[in-house]
């Protein structure tokens, strides 16, 4: 399988990545040539095989459902680029 | 370089708890080998110099009181991959610019309470992406080793490329590391240090940036086997923060380095056996066969049939990872902003200006093999081929191999701006052919320093041991330390 300079724009814009002008272009030959080499699992015979999970064989830990951390809106927004009373943010989203 | 930052962290441990030297002294002696390093080797992006003084300090008085930690007064570098508390945390990249977090990583916390002190943040590849340390936003690091009669600038292999140089470079006693492919081990080898990834779940992830989180690993590069040893015990950890670790004993790594490897069974894999491998690596794997057998280990021949696709599975995989971990990097919460029309544009606008190319690649692969009608065919297959790789694994050990011995690296050091590799992604990719097979099935995996190349660059061997049984792979790895003696470049810089 190989992608077009469409299909490139189109997962750029899915990615939130924008694309200077000529940039899709040259990213549709990098995709290629690695789509290109993982193209070779193709050959393997995975009938009945599981998808890996979990790399570790692992029940997973459970904790009580409890508050451990918290009152720290001030850490949190300590390093954002623009707050306002402990609030982050962004430019106008609804009308 | 002077005496003090020659010691390995054993030497230096003795020393001062013999009060034979300070912590004050050491880490002076380190801050001015930075200092006179730096320019040239740009292994460091941040140094803290008040901090390291101080921490030295107290570690010197808690030493003199009896007090003292299993690291303590030992000066360290952390990888710019672990959240360092009000300390620069930016995985060299510029969407992170100037983030310094409210908290601390799990991993450089539980070196802090051992004692260690921080000397600053060392550079990589940006977000652990690379092979070369060439990706950084910080610029390349350079390898303290050249070839002998050049004077032509290496790369220190990736993504732990500002580790492995300081380490090898004397600009640090030890050094933490990630691996998610390969970037421990494949840059301890190219420096002539000592790279452990052990096994998932053997340490918390919590406070480290993520890339690819099922397949991150934390370890450290040092400079001998011992210092390795002692470095994973502090590091590693069960924390509540991390329900991906595991909740096991964390046992004295150090105390396995003295057993005999008598008896034991060393596994060669005859699919590391690849095309275009240069002689020297095949000799130096051989020699590495003769040093165990001399040391009265038994030698297995085995197969790990998956083991070509082991690398195109990764690469479906860790972009699949990436593209998820890194969609947190919006322009709104923290590091780089760039305005835009609305809130799209801005998203999209910081995104292109914050991020570089291979990590812009790896996004754009992840999210398309992600995407609707892909799925199956790229990630559900690549996920099942890592079943099959983990399998083949299983099969050797549950026929008795103790550990397996292969090549770290295809090849030692090369250039840095190599032209091949940067036209081709997939050539650079192809650095990590013997180590990534070991992250897609999650065990444990060291890389020690074996010899050196024709034009004197060193080259290292790899174990890879059962999950959970780093003991067996520091007691092994010594062998290959005892034969080869340890490797050190001529300071040029």
């Amino acid at each position: 399988m190989s992608v077009d300079t469409d299909t490139v724009k189109r997962v750029a814009r899915l990615s939130r990545i924008a694309l200077a002008d000529g940039e899709a272009e040259k990213m549709t030959d990098e995709l290629n040539t690695i789509l290109g080499f993982v193209e070779q699992l193709n050959e393997v015979d995975i009938e009945g095989v599981e998808p890996m999970t979990s790399v570790v064989a692992t029940d997973m830990r459970k904790r009580v459902d409890g508050v451990t951390d918290g009152s720290k809106a001030g850490d949190i927004v300590a390093n954002a680029p623009v707050t306002e009373d402990n609030f982050f943010m962004v430019p106008k989203v609804v009308e | 370089m002077t005496e003090l930052t020659a010691l390995t962290i054993a030497e230096a441990r003795d020393k001062l708890l013999a009060k034979e030297i300070s912590s004050v002294d050491m880490t002076e002696a380190y801050l001015s080998a930075i200092d006179a390093a730096n320019a040239a080797l740009n292994t460091y992006v941040e140094i803290t110099p008040d901090n390291a003084r101080k921490w030295a300090q107290i570690s010197d008085e808690k030493i003199a009181k009896g007090e003292a930690g299993a690291l303590e007064g030992i000066p360290v570098g952390i990888k710019d991959l672990f959240g360092t508390e009000g300390v620069r945390t930016q995985a060299c990249s510029h969407i992170l610019d100037g983030f310094k977090p409210r908290y601390e990583s799990t991993v450089t916390q539980n070196l802090w309470d051992d004692g260690a002190v921080m000397l600053g943040k060392l550079n990589m590849d940006e977000f652990a992406m690379g092979s070369s340390n060439e990706t950084s936003y910080d610029g390349n690091v350079v390898n303290p080793w050249r070839a002998d009669g050049s004077d032509a600038a290496l790369v220190p292999g990736g993504s732990s490329g500002g580790s492995a140089s300081a380490v090898a470079a004397q600009l640090c006693a030890a050094a933490t590391a990630t691996d998610t492919g390969g970037s421990i081990r494949q840059p301890a080898a190219l420096t002539g240090t000592v790279g452990i990834k052990p096994t998932n779940g053997r340490w918390s992830r919590w406070g480290i940036v993520a890339f690819a989180s099922s397949l991150d690993h934390a370890g450290p590069i040092t400079r001998d086997v011992r210092d390795a040893a002692i470095m994973l015990k502090s590091m590693a950890s069960v924390d509540p923060k991390d329900t991906t670790s595991v909740d096991r004993p964390v046992p004295n790594y150090e105390a396995a380095l003295e057993g005999s490897v008598k008896g034991m069974k060393i596994g060669i894999p005859k699919e590391y056996r690849i095309d275009g491998m240069p002689e020297e690596i095949e000799t130096l794997w051989q020699q590495g066969i003769d040093w165990y057998r001399d040391a009265g280990a038994e030698i297995v021949d085995i197969s790990l049939p998956h083991t070509k696709y082991a690398l195109p599975a990764y690469y479906i995989v860790a972009p699949a990872e990436a593209s998820s971990n890194l969609a947190r990097y919006d322009g709104v919460r923290y590091g780089l902003r760039v305005q835009g029309d609305d809130i799209v544009d801005m998203y999209e606008k910081t995104r292109a200006a914050g991020f570089g190319d291979e990590v812009k690649r790896r996004i754009m692969i992840g999210t398309y093999v992600l995407s609707a009608g892909y799925y199956d065919a790229y990630y559900l297959r690549a996920q099942k081929v890592r079943t099959l790789i983990k399998q083949d694994f299983e099969k050797a050990y549950a026929d008795g191999v103790d550990a397996i011995l292969t090549p770290a690296t295809p090849s030692p050091a090369f250039a840095i701006g190599d032209e091949e590799m940067a036209a081709d992604p997939v050539k650079m990719y192809l650095n990590d052919v013997f180590t990534v097979t070991v992250n897609m099935a999650g065990l444990p995996g060291i890389s020690v320093p074996a010899g050196l190349s024709a034009n004197g660059l060193p080259m290292g061997l790899q174990l890879i041991g059962r999950a959970f049984d780093e003991e067996t792979l520091f007691k092994a790895s010594m062998v290959i330390e005892r034969a080869a003696g340890r490797f050190a470049p001529k300071a040029w810089w």
